[in-house]
């Protein structure tokens, strides 16, 4: 701390201050609020049968609004991207062992991560689940092996890898513009194969999403390998 | 008062208790850590407020914070390599003073 204390003082009393008031506003606007909203859940709950699934969430995310999954898509890979010119992966040395109960442990509980990422995927279609809890759990299953060692995981900057990378925004840009082809609006999927188009971007979203993610806590690109 | 007006009030106190964080700390890590709770709050805002429409809350805000979370998860790992690179080029990972 280079600012003399007493400034220093001052200042964080001041930005206490106008956090408060910007608290007391926000609590003002909170309690202004009607306690009984309309909100979207019946316009929803209408076109249900037109989406393909059972399930509300899945329903806006891949179908309702599926433009705002796919740009969400599009930010995870730009993200990834920044990280990948920045740095390499870095992880700690090779010399280091994991323990024993570490080890035991990921080798019992990988294979069932990966079995529940699959089951939480195919449970998108009529409860809560789908391709982002499903990736968020295959990257706890990357990130658990990449911390026990770095042989578990063998990331290598391959032409498999990138296309996996890529695997989510690309079917699912394909799927919009296949649809556009045979003189559909975008992203705007016939009835009748709703329900598995919206099957196949997920399952390509969750791989994408899940290594996605194992890369960003590897903190950067891996090494070259063939 | 009713229970997601009592929750809305929680997110507004964490998105206070970020914003304040993000203020007052310079080290950077710590500012991540301060925009993650401020985002945190936001998401709490959203759910909370979804839950008025009655027996079943609205699914449209649940899709949003969905999307939300992965963005916020995305962009918090490119900041966190970012201060990485600034680590190793200059040293330090506190904010420069204004004076300095």
């Amino acid at each position: 701390m280079t600012k003399s204390d007493p400034v220093r003082l001052i200042s964080v009393v001041l930005t206490l201050l106008a956090v408060a008031v910007i608290g007391l506003l926000l609590a003002w606007a909170v309690f202004t609020l009607p306690e009984q909203a309309v909100g979207l859940s019946s316009m929803v709950s209408d076109r249900m049968p037109e989406s393909g699934v059972n399930a509300e969430v899945t329903a806006i995310l891949l179908n309702f609004r599926s433009y705002d999954t796919l740009l969400e898509l599009v930010v995870l890979l730009v993200a990834l991207l920044g990280a990948w010119y920045l740095g390499k992966m870095h992880l700690s040395p090779e010399d280091t062992k994991p323990g024993l109960v570490l080890e035991g442990l990921v080798r019992f509980l990988v294979p069932v991560m990966i079995l529940v990422t699959g089951y939480i995927l195919w449970l998108g279609s009529h409860a809560a689940g789908g391709a982002f809890q499903a990736g968020a759990l295959l990257a706890g299953a990357g990130v658990l092996m990449l911390v026990v060692s770095r042989e578990k995981l063998p990331l290598r900057d391959s032409i498999q890898l990138r296309i996996l990378l890529v695997a989510g925004p690309a079917v699912f840009t394909l799927v919009a513009g296949a649809l556009v082809l045979v003189d559909k609006p975008m992203l705007q999927y016939p009835r009748q194969y709703a329900g598995s188009l919206i099957l196949l971007i997920e399952a390509a979203s969750t791989l994408t999403i899940g290594i996605t993610l194992t890369l960003l806590f590897a903190g950067g690109r891996p090494h070259r390998g063939d | 008062m009713n229970q997601p007006i009592w929750y809305a009030l929680i997110a507004t106190a964490l998105f206070c208790i970020g914003l304040a964080g993000l203020v007052i700390n310079r080290h950077l890590l710590r500012r991540i850590l301060a925009i993650n709770v401020m985002s945190t709050g936001v998401f709490l805002m959203f759910v909370a407020l979804a839950g008025r429409t009655g027996a079943l809350p609205d699914p449209v805000p649940l899709a949003m914070v969905l999307t939300g979370l992965v963005v916020s998860v995305s962009a918090t790992a490119l900041a966190l390599v970012l201060i990485v690179r600034i680590q190793h080029l200059h040293g330090c990972v506190e904010f420069p003073e204004d004076d300095a």
